[in-house]
């Protein structure tokens, strides 16, 4: 089981959330042109390692969380709300 | 060493002889300084790969290099559906042209891959998606490809175990039958393709990972490994759930997530379980071993991931469907689990192509389904770096299509990978 802690319910199993996905992707302005947006909608770097996600508390508060987890270990490194910047010396807290 | 070549002959003379004669499948050569095309993956693809540039085409010395044993990928780890019950053309085509070659691949390879077509069901469980599957059978008929719609009384007569209760959550409409698909022995597959590609002089390179690349302008002139620096002529990636990341080591930003597929196995039972059948109302779906397993699986764990192991969340939403379809799998105990890592592409199909460089081709993106395709996507790969062109079956499987808008998006998802 991966354990998230959510900003505002604290700790919760991930089947209590629906995974959104990668959380660098940034939709560009509406006339950014073609080659801004199939970036935005197509292509993802899908790193081997340190991954920055969306999930979604479905089954609790609803809210979009931040979390920088590794996709080989699995292990979660920092959790936080869609504004926030995350950085893996958060991990512990 | 010649491998020499199974027949009943040297069946009875090493049964005579106790079974101590049998020489290795393959030989383990010494990487050479250049080849004239590299590999990259050793797996079903791969191998595959390797076998039909070498019988098909002339290109010269071939290499597949393998960062593990071959076959420690997803094609020893997958459940075995085979089928070509795609609805658009784009895709039938080739899983129609792989279809067709399992249906002589053990003699082709003078290999017993098990190939059983014991026929793929696929149950429907509202009017609407009666109607899809209706529709998607008339598509691979017009295609020339076989399709049959099995009324619920079929269903009673053909698949005595499910459960047909009307009055269940999601009550069981109908099916859509594909007689010629069924299942084959995963690891044969590889083993066959593996001896046959080494027997027409295929060096198989295994502990070999693929750590770089080095370039003259859009060229690959070598491969750096974990054995040494190799020259290359043309360079095909069929690295599956890994294809991100030695695309990165060429500059490529790819349409792909990797995620993570469990499959679950039973103890051994007698004879229950006679074709391949899926349940539609969730994701899951079901055949029996020649050993007498149960093998079995359903969604992936959604999340990206290249851990080869999954979480019990996912474990318990899969049985949960099964044994909606089947409810005496509750008296079942599942032997072992394990994970593959999936290559999701962004409209559920996968990519056998040219990448955007002057030697360099890719074929990725198989999420659930690249097993059926395996001799497919190695004939066409082969096509597709001989001819440095695709082949009419691999045409519209293009890197390019995400771009352009031409999209394979069987399921109408849009993109969403782990909705695939
Ligand atoms: C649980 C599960 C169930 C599945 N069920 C089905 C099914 O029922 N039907 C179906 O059609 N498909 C199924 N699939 C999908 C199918 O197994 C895959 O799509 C297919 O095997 C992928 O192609 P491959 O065989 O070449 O991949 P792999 O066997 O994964 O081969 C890729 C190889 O590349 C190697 N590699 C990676 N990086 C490097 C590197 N840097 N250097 C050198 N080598 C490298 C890996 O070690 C690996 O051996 C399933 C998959 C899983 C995991
Ligand atoms: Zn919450």
């Amino acid at each position: 089981m991966i354990t998230l802690n959510c900003p505002y319910c604290g700790p919760r199993s991930h089947d209590e959330f629906r995974y959104v996905g990668d959380a660098t992707k940034i939709a560009p302005p509406l006339d950014a042109g073609a080659e801004a947006h199939f970036d935005y909608v197509y292509l993802r770097d899908n790193p081997r390692g340190q991954h920055v996600e969306y999930w979604q508390h479905i089954h609790g508060c609803r809210a979009f969380v931040k979390v920088l987890r590794d996709t080989v270990s699995h292990a979660v490194l920092a959790t936080g709300l869609p504004a926030d910047t995350l950085s893996a010396a958060e991990e512990g807290r | 060493m010649p491998v020499s070549r199974y027949n009943i002959w040297s069946l009875i003379g090493q049964a005579l002889r106790g079974h101590g004669g049998w020489t290795p499948a393959w030989r383990d050569p010494e990487p050479a300084n250049h080849y004239d095309v590299i590999i990259v993956g050793g797996g079903g693809h791969g191998l595959a790969t390797a076998f039909y540039l070498a019988k098909n085409h002339n290109v010269g010395r071939i290499a597949v290099l393998e960062k593990g044993y071959l076959g420690s990928g997803n094609i020893g780890r997958n459940t075995t559906i085979v089928r070509s019950n795609y609805m658009l053309p784009g895709n039938s085509r080739m899983y129609e042209k792989s279809l067709q070659l399992w249906h002589q691949l053990s003699q082709e390879l003078n290999f017993n891959v098990m190939f059983s077509a014991r026929g793929v069901i696929n149950l429907a469980h509202s009017d609407a998606q009666v109607d899809a599957y209706v529709r998607r059978g008339n598509s691979m008929r017009l295609e020339g490809i076989d399709a049959e719609w099995l009324t619920r009384a079929d269903l009673a007569k053909e698949l005595p175990y499910i459960n047909l209760d009307p009055n269940m959550r999601f009550p069981v409409y109908g099916g859509l039958v594909q007689r010629r698909g069924g299942n084959a022995r995963h690891d044969a597959v590889a083993w066959g393709f593996a001896r046959g590609a080494d027997m027409m002089g295929v060096d198989l390179i295994q502990n070999c990972e693929v750590t770089g690349f080095r370039r003259t302008g859009g060229r690959v002139t070598h491969v750096e490994t974990t054995r040494g620096l190799i020259g290359c002529g043309k360079l095909g990636l069929a690295v599956a759930g890994n294809t991100s990341v030695l695309g990165e080591k060429l500059g490529l930003r790819l349409p792909i997530e990797s995620h993570v597929l469990q499959a679950f196995i039973s103890e051994s039972v007698k004879p229950m379980i006679d074709h391949v059948v899926t349940y539609g109302a969730g994701h899951f779906y079901i055949s029996q071993t020649n050993k007498g397993g149960l093998i079995l699986g359903g969604d992936i764990d959604m999340y990206n991931s290249y851990a080869q192991r999954g979480n019990l969340p996912t474990v318990d939403h899969v049985l949960t469907a099964g044994l909606a379809m089947v409810p005496q799998l509750s008296r079942l105990r599942m032997l072992r689990s394990w994970g593959g890592i999936m290559d999701m592409t962004m409209d559920g199909s996968p990519i056998i192509d040219k990448a955007p460089l002057d030697n360099v081709y890719l074929n990725a993106g198989w999420c659930y389904g690249g097993f059926k395709a395996t001799p497919g996507s190695g004939w066409c790969f082969a096509h597709t770096i001989a001819e440095d062109a695709p082949h009419a079956f691999n045409a519209e499987l293009s890197l390019s299509r995400f771009e352009t808008g031409h999209l394979l998006d069987e399921g109408g998802k849009g993109p969403t990978p782990n909705l695939h």
